[in-house]
């Protein structure tokens, strides 16, 4: 394939040099199992131990509070589902409409099963009502799942004030952090926050790890049992140079996250600025405050997204888009419609996502191309006059 | 990723006949903003009564755009009843296939060209699309006549086929039902086998009486719960099956709503289709 540039890392993002090398003898010499006797074997555990505690340090929280999974869905699976189990007695979960399927999907099948389940909507910039949160927490409520950042648009949640709301009133909160862990600082000992999930693939360590924050003294059910590895919450052989590279990544992180709210966000503003611009009847969507400092959301109108996010692929440019037509759906993306953007827009939506990895003139070639694209669907469209 | 031909790819990026023709003879459009895809198109005949010229404009996706731009070819120089004859599958050939997804593309381009089509014959100013029978799914506005018009012309034999080729039933899915109804009429009721085979045969006292159990306790009781009441089964007869509502559901005044919309709703679903259920009387 040609040269890439790649404007997708909401989606996934690249593997660091640094975390491949630091997995690499994991894969090949030191492929002994943690739980063993020998010496060949228990050496490796000290390696997760090692891992434990560099994400820790990212999130600001006890490595004891650290369990690895497989992925950022699996967390948030196990984190719903544990908690409802772990608290019988309670039947109400309460969540937000623009929530990543992993939550949502998970929330209304235990609507099906007989829970209660409260979406919350949203507002034009995406952001939800506190005082409706607040009002509809209870006493029969298990768990409130919010978002800390939003993957679509990059909205941020005041994920500290809605934790303390939820803490407030004894319900447990959890929180898909998938979107946020290593783009903005966390502090998790200074929070209110019970449950947090993150996904090693989007922050430079590879798929196929994942964390579930469990802070002490949450109550919840272990989720995959037969095994005592993860304090028995999590039962399986540890995914080990998942595991270290997920470590490695997250030092990374905690290095590097200046730059993200530096030069990523000059790198993300730069492009979104000419773009809006360069391409007439084009919009932002989403709280242009507060936002993820990678992430950008634009719309536009009179285009559909698929034929927008097909010719930047013929430059090699990646980004995704919340049309209808690129999900196979034939409904835009959900988080468009619960913040009531209009389907002329909805449709025509590309998200440009960037890392600590892209460069300025790869922002330049995408200002440079994005005007003839637009021009040329627009030409075609029926509804421009 | 979509997986797209060398062909569909070519008319997108280089589409032919794109653009509007002024003081046309016919006007076709079809689809809208809220869909997700819309197609103008215009064709003016010859002194042969041919079709001269034809442009299109299209607001969608590339498939959308590779089918009404190779349609457009596809028409030059027929006459009106050649032209007419032209459906979504000879659309789909001629791009050497499309996306099973991706079929309401080609869809929307004939009922274009037919809407054109009927604009020239009525010599409206303009043609909307076609507003004959009723209408089915209300989330996308197609009538139980395209739906049944897709199902013959590409012999499909299944829901979430027809939500393919036309949209229907793509939205909230409340029109799923209907869409099925319309599949076994136009099939003679040789509708999906799955579908058939996902109906249990004829049931035991016994058997039927086991499944409204499992139904009740599977399906109904959670439901219930949730709201602090609960239910029992206390006798079956013939089709008719009699149960007691207990907790907050026995003083509930909507309660008479559960029994018709819950628990029928659900019996008739999991056991049998013309299962009645009545309370208890005192």
């Amino acid at each position: 394939m040609a040269k890439v540039i790649y404007f997708d890392n909401n989606a996934t993002t690249k593997v660091a040099p640094e975390v491949f090398e630091a997995m690499k003898p994991f894969l090949t010499d030191l492929y002994g199992n943690p739980s063993s006797m020998h010496t060949f074997g228990g050496q490796v555990e000290k390696y997760i131990r090692h891992s434990r505690e560099s994400i820790a340090g990212l999130l600001g929280c006890d490595s004891s509070e650290i369990i690895f999974t497989s992925c950022g869905t699996e967390s948030d699976n196990a984190a719903i589902k544990g908690v409802l189990e772990a608290l019988p007695e309670k039947r109400k979960i309460i969540t937000t409409r623009v929530e990543h399927p992993a939550v949502l999907a998970t929330c209304r099948q235990m609507q099906t099963l007989g829970y209660k389940l409260v979406e919350l909507g949203v507002n034009g910039e995406g952001q939800i009502d506190l005082n409706e949160l607040e009002s509809q927490v209870d006493d029969d409520t298990a768990i409130v799942t919010i978002m800390y950042a939003n993957n679509e648009t990059g909205v941020i949640f005041p994920i500290d004030k809605i934790a303390a709301i939820v803490k407030a009133k004894g319900a447990v909160f959890h929180t898909d952090a998938v979107q946020a862990v290593g783009k903005i600082p966390l502090n998790l000992d200074k929070s209110n926050i019970d449950l947090l999930s993150l996904s090693g693939h989007k922050l430079h360590a590879p798929k196929g790890v994942g964390v579930l924050y469990i802070r002490k003294g949450t109550r919840i059910s272990p989720f995959i049992i037969g095994g005592h590895q993860e304090k028995s919450r999590r039962a399986g052989t540890e995914n080990v140079a998942g595991i270290v590279a997920l470590g490695r990544a997250a030092e990374l992180a905690a290095k590097e996250i200046k730059q993200e709210n530096t030069k990523v966000k000059k790198l993300r503003d730069r492009l979104e600025n000419a773009l809006l611009i360069n391409c007439p009847d084009a919009m932002l969507n989403g709280d242009k405050v507060n936002r993820l400092p990678n992430t950008t959301n634009i719309s536009f109108e009179f285009i559909e997204g698929e034929a927008i996010l097909l010719s930047l692929d013929q430059f090699g440019i990646c980004a995704s888009s919340g049309s209808a037509c690129t999900s196979g759906s034939l409904e835009p993306s959900h988080v468009m419609r619960a913040m009531g953007v209009p389907f002329t827009a909805a449709h025509g939506s590309i998200r440009f996502s960037l890392s600590r990895y892209n460069t300025e003139e790869e922002v330049d070639f995408v200002i440079e191309k994005m005007p003839g694209i637009i021009n040329r669907l627009r030409d075609i469209s029926p509804f421009v006059k | 990723m979509w997986d797209y031909n060398k062909k569909v790819m070519e008319y997108f990026l280089h589409p032919v006949n794109a653009g509007e023709i002024e003081n046309p003879d016919g006007v076709g459009e079809e689809g809208s903003l809220a869909c997700g895809d819309m197609l103008k198109l215009t064709f003016k005949l010859g002194k042969d009564g041919r079709i001269a010229d034809v442009k299109f404009k299209t607001f969608g996706c590339a498939s959308a755009i590779a089918s009404a731009s190779i349609m457009t070819e596809m028409v030059k120089g027929l006459t009106i009843e050649e032209a007419e004859k032209i459906t979504n599958k000879d659309i789909v050939d001629k791009l050497g296939g499309l996306p099973e997804q991706k079929m309401h593309c080609s869809v929307m381009g004939m009922e274009a060209l037919q809407a054109a089509i009927a604009n020239y014959r009525g010599g409206k100013a303009r043609a909307g699309k076609i507003t004959e029978g009723k209408i089915v799914c209300t989330c996308f506005g197609i009538t139980d006549k395209e739906i049944e018009k897709v199902i013959i012309e590409n012999d499909l034999d299944s829901v979430e086929q027809a939500t393919n080729y036309c949209k229907a039933g793509g939205g909230c899915g409340s029109c799923r039902g209907e869409i099925q109804q319309i599949i076994e009429k136009v099939r003679g009721k040789k509708a999906s086998k799955e579908e058939i085979a996902a109906k249990p045969k004829k049931l035991t006292n016994l058997q039927k009486i086991q499944l409204i159990q499992r139904t009740i306790s599977e399906q109904i009781r959670p439901l219930l719960k949730a709201d602090g009441g609960d239910i029992d089964l206390i006798d079956v007869d013939g089709s008719k099956v009699i149960v007691a509502f207990r907790g907050m559901c026995s003083q509930c005044p909507t309660a008479e709503f559960t029994l018709k919309d819950v628990v029928e709703a659900r019996l008739r679903e999991f056991v049998s289709s013309d299962i009645i259920v009545e309370e208890q009387s005192e």
